[in-house]
C-alpha cells in the first residue's frame, strides 16, 4: 500500500463564498452529503482531477479514509466543502467519523 | 393527555422471558405500555399542585441532553433560549435535584464559543453540579481534547473520559461511546473501557441500584441510522446480576423506552430540536415541527430513587 496515495489539497470555503449545488447540476467529481449519504457512492474519477464533497444536510459530517490514504476533512457544516487531488489509481473507501454507517467509495483511474 | 410520562416499576412483576419492549414516541403522544410493573403518569404540575415533599432519603437528578448550543437553522434558530426555559424548568421544582447529568451533545461544532455560552447559561441554573458524558458533536475535531479539559475536572475519569461515582447509594456509571468509531460501524465503547467497567462493578453487591449514562443508546435502537452501541451487549453483560439498573442515554432526541430484565433503557428529549422516529424520515436530520409544537417535542427528564426501593422512577416532561 502506497504511504501517500492522494496528493492532498484541502480546500476549505464557507457558505456564503460557495455557488449552490442547484447552479452547477452535476458538477464534475462532486460528492453530494445529503439526507446522511455520500451522493454518489461510489465515485470514478482520474489521477490528477480534483474530487469535492459538500455537506447539504444541518448535521455535521466528516470525509475519512478508512485506511488512512487521503487527510481526513474536520467537520463540514451547512454547506462546507472539502477538496482532495486524486493521485495514485486505486480503490479507497472512506466514511463519515461522526455517523460511521455513512460510507463511500473513489476509483481512482489513470 | 399529558405531556409527561412517569414510569416506575418497582414491584418487579416481570415475569417474561426474553425481553420487554416497551416503547414511548414523544411525537405521537403517550403512550407507552408496559407488559411489567407498575406505570403511572404524572405531571410535575400535579406533583408540586400536591405539595408532595420528597422524603430526605430520597435522592432525586435530572438528566438534560442534546442542547446543541450553535445549532441555528430551522428546525430551532435559538437552541440557546430552549436551554434557558429548560433551566428555569429546573429553578421552578418544588424541590431542586441534587445535579444534573447532561447526556451529551452539548455543542454543535465542539467550538469554543459554543461551550462558553452553554457555560454562561448553566450560570442560572440554581443546581449547577453537572455530570457530563461526550456526544459526538463535542468531540469532532480534537478527540475529545476540549471537551475533557472543561467537563471532567470534579471526577476522576479514565481514558477517553469515563467514570463513576456513588451518590446515596446508587452507583452511577458515566460512558463514552462516541470516539474511534468505526466504517460502517455504531456507536462504540471499546475494549479499554469495557475492561474498566468489568472491574469497577466487580466488587458492588448485587443490591446496588445502578444508573449508567452514555450518549448514544446502549441498546440497539435502529441501527440503519447508527442507533445504538456494536459493544454494548458486553457492558450490559457485567450489569445484569444487579436488581435495578437504569441505563440513560440521548442523541436520538426523543423519549423511547425499553425493559430488559432488571434493566431500563431510557432516552431523553433534547433540549434543542427533536428527531423523527425511526425510519420515518430519510434520513435522522433535524425535525422541523411548527413552531408553536416545537417546545412540546423538547425536554428534559426527572430521576428520583427513594432509598430502599428496588428502581427508579424516570419521568419526562416538555417544554411547552
Amino acid at each position: 500500500m502506497c504511504a501517500v496515495s492522494f496528493l492532498n489539497l484541502s480546500i476549505f470555503a464557507l457558505a456564503g463564498e460557495l455557488k449552490s449545488a442547484d447552479a452547477k447540476p452535476g458538477s464534475k467529481n462532486q460528492i453530494e452529503i445529503k439526507d446522511f449519504h455520500f451522493n454518489p457512492q461510489t465515485l470514478t474519477v482520474k489521477s490528477g482531477e480534483k474530487i469535492t464533497w459538500i455537506n447539504r444536510d444541518e448535521e455535521p459530517h466528516t470525509v475519512v479514509s478508512v485506511e488512512k490514504q487521503f487527510k481526513k476533512s474536520t467537520a463540514l457544516d451547512t454547506d462546507q466543502e472539502f477538496t482532495i487531488t486524486a493521485g495514485v489509481p486505486g480503490t479507497y473507501t472512506y466514511f463519515c467519523s461522526v455517523h460511521p454507517k455513512m460510507t463511500g467509495t473513489i476509483v481512482v483511474e489513470k | 393527555m399529558s405531556d409527561y410520562i412517569s414510569h416506575d416499576h418497582e414491584q418487579d412483576g416481570i415475569d417474561r422471558r426474553g425481553f420487554l419492549q416497551c416503547m414511548a414516541w414523544a411525537g405521537t403522544g403517550l403512550l407507552w405500555t408496559v407488559s411489567g410493573g407498575i406505570l403511572a403518569s404524572k405531571t410535575l404540575a400535579q406533583i408540586a399542585k400536591a405539595g408532595e415533599a420528597l422524603p430526605a432519603s430520597t435522592l432525586s437528578f435530572l438528566q438534560i441532553s442534546d442542547s446543541h448550543i450553535g445549532f441555528s437553522k430551522d428546525a430551532n434558530k435559538d437552541v440557546t433560549a430552549t436551554f434557558k426555559i429548560a433551566l428555569d424548568r429546573i429553578n421552578a421544582m418544588p424541590t431542586p435535584p441534587s445535579f444534573l447529568i447532561h447526556t451529551g451533545d452539548i455543542t454543535q461544532l465542539s467550538k469554543p464559543e459554543e461551550f462558553d455560552t452553554f457555560d454562561e447559561v448553566l450560570k442560572s441554573c440554581r443546581t449547577n453540579d453537572v455530570f457530563y458524558v461526550p456526544g459526538e458533536h463535542d468531540v469532532l475535531n480534537d478527540g475529545g481534547k476540549l471537551y475533557r479539559d472543561r467537563y471532567l475536572k470534579r471526577v476522576e475519569a479514565k481514558g477517553s473520559g469515563w467514570y463513576s461515582f456513588n451518590k446515596n447509594g446508587v452507583h452511577f456509571i458515566g460512558l463514552v461511546n462516541v470516539l474511534n468509531l468505526q466504517a460502517g460501524g455504531l456507536g462504540q465503547l471499546g475494549d479499554e473501557q469495557l475492561e474498566w467497567l468489568e472491574t469497577d462493578v466487580k466488587g458492588l453487591s448485587a443490591d446496588t441500584p445502578i444508573v449508567v449514562f452514555a450518549h448514544i443508546p446502549l441498546w440497539t435502537v435502529y441501527p440503519e441510522w447508527g442507533w445504538g452501541t456494536s459493544d454494548s451487549e458486553r457492558a450490559l453483560g457485567y450489569l445484569k446480576r444487579f436488581g435495578s439498573v437504569t441505563v440513560l442515554n440521548g442523541h436520538i432526541h426523543q423519549v423511547l423506552q425499553k425493559v430488559e430484565g432488571n434493566i431500563t433503557f431510557h432516552t431523553a428529549m433534547s433540549t434543542a430540536f427533536p428527531q423523527p422516529a425511526p425510519g420515518s424520515a430519510p434520513s435522522p436530520g433535524p425535525m422541523k415541527v411548527p413552531t408553536e409544537k416545537l417546545r412540546s417535542m423538547l425536554g428534559l427528564t426527572s430521576v428520583k430513587y427513594l432509598q430502599g426501593k428496588s428502581s427508579l422512577a424516570v419521568v419526562d416532561s416538555n417544554l411547552s
